[in-house]
């Protein structure tokens, strides 16, 4: 779609400074991109590349070495369902199996109208209640093919208003108050803390 | 238990579901009895940033010392002691401390239910480091998956910056620390120390060499690096606040403390137990009446991973073992990531097998020729002998592949039942990291214990052709 819009940009730059070095905000501002607008489009990679101070092109070289950037549009829901060892041992290819009968695609896909893309996912850490997915990165534990069909019906009545679009992370972002930070600088500024300095006995002067 | 409630909301849960208390000693479980132990005003109540409270009253060199006496080993897969590592810093600044959160290891479920149940504690921990190495920038790394846990993490830290135990001025003394939070986007391989700088600054998360990038001396912005996992960290405070002499009354001698250990698969109760180091043994954990309680339906074991999709497979022969770092580590395989992963006798090892290398075909990051080639080449082939179209000589085929990325005899423990000496883990290899020489774990303990069963799929496929 396009480039960040003047409210994401203004976030871009309070992320962009609490790095030492500006490129180090680049995977948390394609995630901005892709919560803006679903997936990540060109133009933003620009507009990254400005913020940041690289080339286009070397955002495009984070962008797609890293799974959950997604560089076309997706379904409003992203359903991942884990098939990796813990979860294959009590039915998670069956389950994917079974998503793939009622959205009628294969990994990968995207429903017709627009709601559901699904993919078979690496180990997503809940392998003690396994079979397990993530829907837009919220959990669904020991799932059923019942409960999967009964997911897909409350998703598409509206049903679950607690699971944002696809590409919105956390609903909490890390905010710091400008009195409260202690100071981000870069890596060529050099020196100890005052506060270490004066607690350490012997000063390192001493090596 | 059964899945889904029927009604939407009450199974959006605020935190990872999972643990099981097992009536064992507690040390970075202990609020998870509490349905807001994620919040600050219940971090408070019990105990929360006391820890951080007395490390401020003593210097950063008898703080780090107090860890170093502990034998903190790393939860994060290697064991390393924490102490030990954080002496390798040379005495250069700017240095930062990154906080490894980017959990992927399969069958591994712990430093998310950390993040998610108790965030105070990590970062309480992390900021105890932060002093005892006298560095000011921390970063938080969180796997991009992991929705909950940045959020969970995030109001954590917006709530301790706001009440003064992070950043400027830190409980009023002159002790300044900030501790930012930063996520992945989906690659295991970040999970590597060195990738995970790499990808902390930006980049693609491919390996560094190491040397002479070691991260103690040249990590992220080639400053002195300290990575340490979430759970590592998590012990801090309490370790702080009751003293390495009483941390070391838990666990063994060579492995103080507790661990998470997350057990899945084929048995009775999954869960995520807190036990004691070194030493309660796989038995007790897979049939004990306060760990998992036996095989599902009293099935027979057939093998079970005992840390994570890298380590090499153990079997019933293994079950009365410690789970001690070193006696898992010479018996040919590793506790990891405290991950294990049990498997009844109705389990199709070919397949079992392919599940685990297609993991790390797809994870490769392409940087090293063995691993982006050979890991492909190992799926290919286990995916063809599971097809029905396995051919005479893939057995052997597979196991040359391996000696590609991780040369010489690799490490199994069932050499000990055919009356060989067992191959210490860890084992040799071709690549910058050990993503590549995981891989050939699973197959080579499959095929030395299980190569009837390979054989078999094998000889169908050729009947077949030949009837054809």
């Amino acid at each position: 779609m396009s480039r960040l819009s003047t409210e994401n940009e203004a976030l871009a730059r309070e992320i962009i400074a609490r790095y030492p070095r500006p490129k180090s905000a680049l995977i948390p501002l394609l995630h901005l991109v892709q919560e803006q607008d679903g997936y990540v489009a060109d133009d933003a990679m620009e507009h990254l590349a400005e913020l940041v101070g690289v080339t286009p092109a070397e955002v495009l070289g984070t962008c797609s070495f890293y799974e959950m950037f997604i560089r076309h549009p997706v379904g409003k829901y992203k359903i991942d369902v884990c098939t990796n060892l813990s979860c294959q041992l009590v039915g998670g290819e069956e389950l994917l199996h079974h998503a793939e009968q009622k959205l009628g695609i294969r990994p990968g896909g995207t429903t017709e109208d627009g709601m559901f893309t699904l993919e078979d996912v690496e180990c997503i850490a809940a392998c003690t209640e396994a079979p397990c997915l993530q829907v837009n990165y919220r959990y669904e534990y020991k799932l059923s093919n019942e409960d999967f069909d009964q997911l897909v019906d409350e998703l598409r009545q509206g049903d679950r208003p607690e699971i944002p679009n696809h590409g919105t992370l956390g609903l909490v972002r890390q905010h710091i108050a400008p009195d409260r930070l202690a100071g981000i600088a870069a890596p060529e500024v050099t020196g100890t803390p005052a506060w270490f300095a004066s607690r350490q006995p012997e000063p390192e002067a001493a090596k | 238990m059964s899945g889904r409630s029927s009604t939407a909301s009450n199974n959006y849960l605020p935190f990872a579901p999972g643990f099981v208390d097992n009536d064992g000693p507690k040390i970075v479980s202990t609020r998870f009895g509490y349905e807001d132990s994620h919040t600050l005003a219940r971090s408070l109540a019990t105990g929360g940033y006391d820890g951080l409270k007395l490390a401020l009253r003593r210097s950063p060199a008898e703080v780090a010392a107090e860890v170093k006496e502990a034998v903190l080993l790393g939860r994060g897969g290697a064991g390393f002691p924490a102490g030990i590592k954080w002496g390798f810093m040379p005495p250069v600044w700017p240095r930062y401390l990154v906080v490894n959160g980017d959990e992927s290891e399969p069958g591994t479920y712990k430093d998310r239910m950390l993040m998610e149940r108790d965030p105070h504690q990590l970062i309480e921990g992390s900021l105890i480091t932060c002093y005892a190495l006298g560095l000011n920038q921390c970063f938080l790394y969180v796997r991009g998956e992991m929705a909950q846990a940045q959020e969970n993490v995030a109001q954590a830290l917006n709530d301790a910056y706001a009440a003064g135990f992070v950043g400027k001025n830190i409980l009023g003394s002159d002790v300044s620390i900030d501790v930012v939070l930063h996520w992945g986007a989906g690659a295991y391989i970040v999970g590597e120390e060195t990738a995970l700088i790499e990808s902390l600054e930006g980049n693609r998360g491919m390996p560094r060499l190491k040397p002479p990038f070691f991260p103690a001396a040249k990590g992220l912005y080639m400053k002195p690096t300290i990575v340490n996992n979430v759970e590592t960290l998590a012990n801090v405070p309490w370790l702080m606040l009751n003293g390495a002499a009483e941390y070391r009354k838990f666990g063994s001698e060579a492995s103080p403390g507790t661990r998470m250990v997350a057990v899945s698969g084929h048995v009775k109760r999954p869960g995520v137990y807190e036990i004691e180091q070194g030493v309660v043994s796989f038995r007790d954990l897979f049939y004990g009446d306060n760990y998992c309680q036996g095989i599902r339906d009293d099935n027979e074991l057939k093998a079970f991973v005992p840390g994570g999709g890298s380590a090499p497979w153990f079997f019933e022969d293994q079950l009365d073992l410690l789970q001690e770092g070193r006696d898992v580590g010479s018996a040919g395989s590793m506790l990891g990531s405290g991950a294990l992963i049990v498997m009844d006798h109705t389990t199709d090892i070919v397949k079992a097998c392919l599940r685990l290398v297609r993991f790390f075909a797809r994870e490769s990051c392409g940087k090293c020729t063995p691993c982006r080639e050979g890991t492909a080449w190992e799926e290919k082939v286990l995916q063809r002998i599971l097809d029905g179209h396995g051919r005479p000589n893939d057995i052997d085929l597979l196991l040359e592949i391996g000696k590609n990325i991780s040369p010489g005899t690799y490490p199994v423990a069932s050499f000990a039942e055919q009356g060989l000496d067992t191959v210490p883990f860890p084992p040799k290899q071709t690549t910058i990291c050990p993503l590549g020489p995981s891989s050939v774990a699973p197959i080579t303990s499959a095929i030395r214990r299980f190569r009837g069963e390979f054989e078999a799929k094998i000889d169908a496929a050729q009947s077949a052709r030949v009837e054809a």
